[in-house]
């Protein structure tokens, strides 16, 4: 019995859906943003193992710009729940809730 | 038969640590179940050659994200409280859907054994093999230009990092007052 790339794929989607039904669940937004993190790098990991499949090193050029991406992204979106409490004293995404149209 | 060891050990540890992200009363709990889940993705990263991005991912992933996250769980303090109850409608049967969707999608492909529909046909040819050098050679030449612009993003996001960090409502209103 051998590892295939599929084992991969699947663990890889399965980490995919719980960080997507974190976000969905949960309300802190420190945990929300965690939960993007799971997914990406479900994604990551779809990408390597599909780009040893294929023989292509590009799969792995994909993870080190996602990674890039998302460190710029934790950067911001810290800074933007830090200043949120500042303002707000609550980490809560349902207190933020007064630009109702 | 190492990679089976390997992936059994660490996909269960992913799993695991992806769970705990999700159903973790303390925030620092879930921050220590990404870790882990992180470490177990590096392992599997080593495991597929992919050398040069195991190690980013330890350092840049494991290291200084995590690092943030922990950071600013401090700083804000931890409320245990948290009010779960949904406000849009339809946000609990999404997940409930959505990991229904992945089983069925799951047992299809595995019960069809068509797995060329997940992965598509294997070419022939040299196995890859993600070493630094690698890594750098055609980085520097193919893929150049995305590069350039991930080094334009990082200057923006440490750049609007220190605008948010600089603005807060009541230095504006301060500055309001002793304007006229």
């Amino acid at each position: 019995m051998t590892v295939t790339v599929d084992w991969y794929l699947i663990l890889a989607a399965v980490l995919f859906v719980i960080g997507a039904a974190g976000l969905l669940i949960r309300r802190n937004a420190i945990i929300m943003f965690m939960s993007i993190e799971l997914m990406l790098n479900a994604v990551n990991l779809t990408f390597v193992s599909v780009g040893r499949e294929l023989q292509n090193l590009a799969g792995q050029f994909a993870v080190f710009f996602v990674l890039v991406v998302a460190a710029a992204e934790v950067v911001i979106g810290l800074a933007i729940i830090v200043s949120i409490f500042r303002a707000r004293a609550t980490a809560s995404v349902d207190e933020l809730s007064e630009m109702k149209g | 038969m190492t990679e089976l060891i390997l992936f059994f050990i660490f996909g269960s540890l992913a799993l695991v640590g992806g769970l705990t992200v999700v159903a973790a009363k303390n925030p620092v709990h879930s921050a220590m179940g990404l870790m882990l889940t992180l470490f177990s993705l590096a392992v599997f990263y080593v495991v597929q050659a992919a050398h040069f991005v195991a190690a980013v991912q330890v350092i840049v992933y494991a290291g200084a994200v995590m690092t943030l996250f922990l950071f600013v769980i401090m700083l804000i303090g931890v409320d245990k409280e948290e009010n779960l109850t949904e406000n849009i409608r339809f946000q609990r049967p999404l997940v409930v859907l959505l990991g229904l969707s992945v089983v069925v999608i799951g047992v299809v492909v595995a019960v069809g054994g068509r797995f060329t529909w997940v992965t598509g046909p294997a070419i022939a040819g040299p196995e890859v093999n993600g070493t630094v050098e690698a890594i750098g050679d055609d980085l520097f030449t193919v893929w150049l230009l995305p590069f350039e612009a991930t080094s334009l993003l990082l200057i923006i996001a440490a750049v609007g990092a220190l605008a948010l960090a600089f603005y807060s409502p009541r230095r504006r209103q301060r500055s309001e007052e002793d304007a006229p």
